[in-house]
């Protein structure tokens, strides 16, 4: 089978089918900016920042740190500030964006991959403290053009509206078959709150977990 | 986030010689949060993942839990199940999934308040900013506590697991500089008092390195009720851990906690002597409960919280005891 290629189902090739959306996005950005002149000064006056007396470069702590990130079964050197996260790393630096960033606060789950295959929220881990630890994300799940059981349950049972937490709630879900908590509708939801959709696509995401799990049954993910 | 220099701990011994502004970092849920706010702003952060204290055991005297031990792994621990069920249900009932997979026991218990005063720099709060004040008492107070409240702080102690903790008389084994020592959980909590930005019986360098829960046969008649804005996910409004010793349907000796209420986890032995040797009943169950907001100082918006914590423990004892 063939699906659609975009943020929402992973990307198995971080340089092939994003560009277009990318490119879009920020031809958006440069828009907005020449509309908008006045906005940076007023913003910067608004925020919160102007009460915190900020750090001198000269007195902020070394903090670059040289790491190896296992992503998907590939090693990535990289040099990072200690303040990185996983999330940001896999988004700003390796280029992969199907891991959302949602609220960044641990609050939402949009950002959920595994880590030593138990899921966890990529927006609370520090790069640092993953070295020598298996990263999976969203665009790790699939093998090739075949979808992981998740991902195609997700699409038979239309587990999603607008797209944003999928990736997370399909990384969960993952988590959520593995860890065997799948037994009923209920133990599902209570399993799987860590996952907010605004869109309220819940029931479809349950229908998808239970289709997904029956699959997996016996099966090694 | 301000910027730190990170290190990971090879022994317990350089960890806790890390020296002042040091914050450790295990799970990370919490801390990395707070410090995406500011509210903590360390410039070392070291990490205490490497070390060695883990693992879960069951003997003659108690429970031994490593303080790095993950949430999720102690909750579905069939011994815990079985022995301690007041303990997994309080950890299945707090946070989400991800959250309990990275965050350990030892983090779990010295997590910070909810309170929105608190993770809000641009707001006075006694526990941030010493001195500065603190909005609750007269602002947004229906999360507040009802119990241990003072004038300068009634910001709630947000751990479940804390509260099942302190009903079944823990210790925690703490390591710093100076050696080792032993802290019961009850008093390793502070009142606020007038310095709430003291919160526990903690030294500099000290880490948490086991949670330790003595012998006691009847902690497999006990439970964790937790009442929520939402069914899941949330922190509580108010909970319960009730742990009761029947011989019979005689009350031989009971504990009692509640969270969502205390600025600290909250130990409620006023009602505990109220049910020994009454038999187990609605009636003796109701009767014991209505002591139990002795002392409450309630603010504008929380008083509900004085009716909803009876109701909480009656439903728990009425649960765990087996009365319907």
């Amino acid at each position: 089978m063939h699906y659609r290629n975009d943020d929402t189902m992973g990307e198995p090739s971080p340089d092939k089918g994003r560009s277009s959306r990318r490119h879009f996005l920020s031809q958006l950005a440069a828009l907005s900016a020449t509309l908008t002149i006045a906005a940076p000064a007023a913003r910067a006056a608004s925020s919160k920042e102007r009460s915190r007396p900020e750090t001198p470069d000269s007195e902020q702590p070394e903090s670059l740190v040289d790491i190896v990130l296992k992503v998907n079964g590939q090693e990535k050197p990289l040099k990072v500030d200690s303040r990185v996260t996983v999330l940001d790393a896999v988004r700003d630096r390796l280029n992969m964006s199907g891991t959302k960033k949602g609220c960044d606060h641990g609050a939402c789950g949009a950002c959920t991959v595994l880590i030593d295959g138990k899921r966890v929220l990529s927006c609370l881990t520090l790069a640092v403290m993953t070295q020598g630890k298996e990263i999976t994300t969203i665009e790790g799940l699939a093998h090739g053009d075949e979808l992981h059981p998740v991902q195609a349950a997700f699409v038979t049972c239309d587990g999603f509206q607008c797209g944003y937490c999928t990736p997370g709630q399909i990384m969960s879900a993952v988590g959520c078959i593995r860890e065997g908590h799948t037994g009923s509708d209920t133990e599902i939801r209570e399993f799987m709150s860590g996952n907010l959709c605004r869109c309220g696509a819940y029931p479809n995401i349950v229908q998808a977990i239970k289709q997904a799990a029956t699959q997996m049954k016996g099966a090694v993910s | 986030m301000r910027a730190f220099q990170f290190k990971a701990a090879a022994t317990p011994s350089d960890a806790v010689s890390s020296g002042a502004d040091t914050a450790f970092i295990a799970g990370g849920t919490n801390l990395i949060d707070l410090m995406k706010l500011d509210v903590v702003t360390p410039t070392k952060l070291v990490d205490l993942g490497p070390l060695s204290f883990r693992g879960i055991t069951l003997d003659s005297t108690g429970l031994h839990i490593g303080a790095l031990e993950k949430m999720a792994d102690v909750a579905e621990d069939p011994r815990v199940v079985k022995k301690y069920p007041v303990v997994s249900q309080a950890l299945l009932k707090s946070a989400s999934a991800q959250i309990r997979n990275m965050a350990t026991m030892g983090g779990n218990l010295m997590q910070r308040t909810r309170c929105g005063y608190f993770r809000d720099t641009d707001s006075p709060c006694n526990k941030r900013v010493p001195g500065s004040g603190c909005p609750a008492l007269e602002g947004e107070n229906r999360m507040h506590a009802i119990f241990g409240v003072s004038d300068s702080c009634c910001a709630t102690h947000p751990s479940d697991l804390a509260v099942a903790l302190v009903a079944l008389d823990s210790v925690l084994k703490l390591q710093g500089p100076q050696g080792t020592r032993e802290v019961k959980l009850e008093d390793f909590y502070l009142l606020p008092g007038n310095t709430p930005d003291r919160e526990h019986d903690i030294r500099s360098g000290e880490i948490i390195t086991e949670i330790f829960v003595p012998a006691k046969a009847w902690a497999s008649r006990s439970g964790y009720l937790k009442i929520r804005d939402r069914e899941s996910y949330e922190f509580a409004l108010t909970s319960a851990a009730v742990v009761l010793d029947l011989d019979g349907s005689t009350i031989r000796d009971a504990r009692i906690a509640v969270g969502g209420v205390g600025t600290k986890p909250w130990s409620l032995p006023v009602v505990a002597e109220a049910l020994k040797g009454r038999t187990a009943n609605r009636e003796a169950f109701a009767a014991a409960t209505e002591q139990a907001a002795e002392g409450a100082r309630t603010l504008s918006q929380n008083g509900f919280k004085v009716s909803l914590v009876k109701k909480t423990i009656l439903r728990a004892l009425s649960e765990v005891g087996g009365v319907a």
